[in-house]
């Protein structure tokens, strides 16, 4: 495997983690508050179709952003509401907000665009384009860090930019303030901020909101960053591999940056066969590689390497007094 | 009298009208959806024009998961609707089980595999591998870098079908060309990820493919977005989607899957069921797509060639090698 191949790879890599580290990131918040999000995949999706959908109608892709988050705010409310003020089952929760992702999506999109559930295909201002960092041009010539720069750093739409920059500031609210300490209380001992005098209820709604503003990126970059527009369940599972690298990050957003680039890089060398071929000198089937990240998260959930302990209060809704 | 006679007298007509428009023709749509811009379309167009040459009504349903095949074959078959019209090759199976239950219905199946072939049910295949072949010409007469590529849908025979016979029409223009092929996935899911189909062919550009073939459904909406964005050629699928990136698709391997629906629908109850039906090259079955979208991109000298071949294959002069003869491609490893 030469040197370009590799920065082809890693630039695949990097396409195919944003989304996951999106959602890796909103369910990080969510289950940090205590409640668990099985919903991820049908926020994505739900923000996918709005994104391109708003995209499509208003040659905009700024305005199919906004449509995108606001979709997903939407479901990230009803989830809310439904196991925190309500108290009902998260997880029951979350499966129906797949199932009314993956109906409503493909039944609006119909009734809008009548192209049998997809929009229109985008072009021009409706998509987010690469943006070339400053200097890639001149800088290419430089030996080895050159191309990396030039290749693999340079050249992405900005929302991959967002993700990247998310893992810092999400580490710094969650780690580093006032606000970030009462969250993660809020998923380990409910009572004890209760006793503080600070509210349960909106410290978790708080949580939920920023979910669904995550998803919505994460879903608004399928359908208009990687993709030209939205098919039905394009999504294709992204949801259910970003909590399985949840878990692999056992809940930290550094090492959720680390294992959604793990997850993405496993399914850019499915890509590629043929250097997987190369490198261990047999042929592997894409199907195994595929399924790598879900082996691995059972590998880490069976207690093979290190402990994946969840928050504490997770799945548990709050009652004041019993 | 002479008024509750002529009452009597329509509501008779009403009710024999009623006959005539329950036994109107039906089709299912597999997964991948009517609007697919592909194969399932390509079975709407035809029943679209049968609808608007005739005046006639057809029922349709799309599929939305595994589960309905059976459901919906049965309902449409107590409904009264005849012929019943299937597409996709998953489809075999279910007819063949409610086949008999419903002596009176004709079933048809688009793409389908059986052994033994029931008395009220139509079986319609297509040489996919002669039309694959002559793209795979087209292709490998466009490619500079002598290297094409190739994304399948899902990973079943009927696909690398597709793909052995455009590697042996690549092959016959260019012995020494390089042939990468992809599937998309092992799942029906893999006939809608265009993501994933934008990500292969990058990944093929990346390994110097400059043509990259599709047969993909839905997924091939990525593919040649991924062709369009990078500057490079694409070949379409079973529609004519010339049209979706004038410039870049350089052609489309049509299967003209509209033309057979078109076909069992004029037929109507009278179809000659029992037996299966393959479609080639001879009878037009399958093509390529030359339309003023690509005219630009395909030389004389490659049409003529492709012409050449199209005539030796029809006249028994030239055989391409189909997968399905012994699952394997001698032109190709998948």
């Amino acid at each position: 495997m030469d040197f370009l191949t590799l920065l082809q790879i890693l630039d695949s890599t990097i396409r195919l983690a944003t989304p996951l580290l999106f959602a890796c990131l909103a369910g990080l918040y969510s289950e940090r508050a205590g409640i668990f999000d099985i919903g991820l995949e049908g926020k994505m999706l739900m923000a996918a179709f709005f994104s391109a959908a708003f995209a499509s109608l208003y040659g905009n892709v700024w305005l199919g952003l906004m449509a995108g988050i606001a979709s997903s705010l939407v479901l990230a409310a009803l989830h809310g509401v439904a196991s925190i003020t309500f108290r009902g089952n998260q997880l029951i929760s979350g499966v129906a907000i797949n199932f009314l992702a993956a109906g409503l999506t493909v039944l609006i999109a119909q009734a809008w665009f009548s192209q049998g559930g997809r929009t229109p295909s985008l072009s021009g201002a409706e998509r987010f384009q690469p943006i070339t960092l400053p200097f890639a041009e001149t800088l290419s010539g430089v030996p080895i860090l050159g191309p990396i720069y030039a290749e693999l750093i340079s050249g992405h739409t900005i929302l991959v930019y967002v993700a990247f920059l998310a893992v810092p500031a999400t580490w710094y609210l969650l780690f580093r303030t006032r606000f970030g300490l009462r969250l993660r209380a809020v998923g380990e001992n409910p009572e004890a901020v209760d006793t503080a005098g600070i509210s349960v209820t909106g410290l978790r709604y708080a949580a939920v909101a920023i979910c669904g503003v995550l998803c919505g990126l994460a879903g608004a970059y399928l359908s208009t960053g990687l993709a030209a527009g939205f098919v039905k369940d394009m999504s294709a599972g992204r949801g259910f591999i970003a909590l399985a690298a949840l878990i692999f990050a056992k809940w930290r957003p550094w090492y959720a940056m680390f294992a959604t680039l793990l997850f993405g890089f496993l399914q850019a060398l499915a890509l590629r066969t043929d250097v997987v071929e190369g490198i261990v000198g047999f042929k592997v089937p894409s199907s195994l590689l595929d399924a790598l990240p879900y082996i691995l998260t059972v590998v880490i959930l069976a207690g093979f390497v290190g402990k994946a302990i969840p928050p504490r209060a997770g799945g548990e809704p709050y009652v004041k007094e019993r | 009298m002479t008024f509750v006679k002529s009452l009597l007298g329509g509501a008779a007509a009403l009710a024999l009208s009623a006959v005539g428009a329950l036994a109107e023709p039906a089709v299912i749509f597999d997964l991948g959806g009517k609007f697919d811009k592909s194969f399932n379309e390509a079975a709407f167009n035809g029943a679209q024009r049968w609808a608007d040459e005739t005046g006639g009504k057809f029922l349709e349903i799309e599929l939305t998961s595994e589960a309905q095949r059976e459901q919906a074959l049965r309902r449409f078959a107590e409904a009264g609707a005849n012929p019943i019209i299937t597409t996709g090759f998953a489809f075999a199976t279910p007819v063949e089980a409610v086949a008999g239950d419903y002596p009176d219905t004709k079933f048809v199946n688009i793409d389908g595999f059986l052994p033994e072939i029931p008395e009220n049910v139509l079986m319609i295949s297509f040489q996919e591998h002669q039309g694959s072949y002559l793209v795979g010409m087209l292709a490998a007469m466009k490619s500079e870098s002598g290297t094409v590529g190739f994304v399948g849908g899902m990973d079943i025979p009927l696909i690398r079908h597709f793909g052995c016979g455009y590697a042996q029409g690549a092959k016959s223009v260019n012995p020494d060309i390089t042939i990468i092929s992809n599937m998309t996935g092992t799942t029906p899911a893999a006939w809608n990820d265009p993501v994933k189909g934008s990500e292969l062919t990058k990944a093929q550009i990346s390994q110097g493919a400059d043509v990259v073939y599709a047969a993909a459904g839905g997924t091939g909406v990525g593919v040649l977005q991924a062709a369009a964005d990078e500057g490079i050629f694409s070949i379409g699928v079973d529609s004519n989607q010339n049209y979706l990136h004038p410039g870049s698709v350089l052609t489309s391997m049509l299967k003209r899957v509209d033309v057979a629906v078109y076909e069992s629908m004029k037929a109507g109850a009278d179809i000659e069921t029992g037996k299966g039906m393959v479609l080639g090259l001879a009878e037009e079955g399958v093509g390529y797509a030359v339309d003023e979208n690509n005219e630009a991109l395909l030389s004389a000298e490659m049409l003529a060639e492709v012409e050449a071949a199209r005539e030796a294959i029809i006249s028994g002069d030239l055989e391409v090698a189909a997968y399905y003869a012994n699952n394997s491609c001698p032109a190709h490893e998948f």
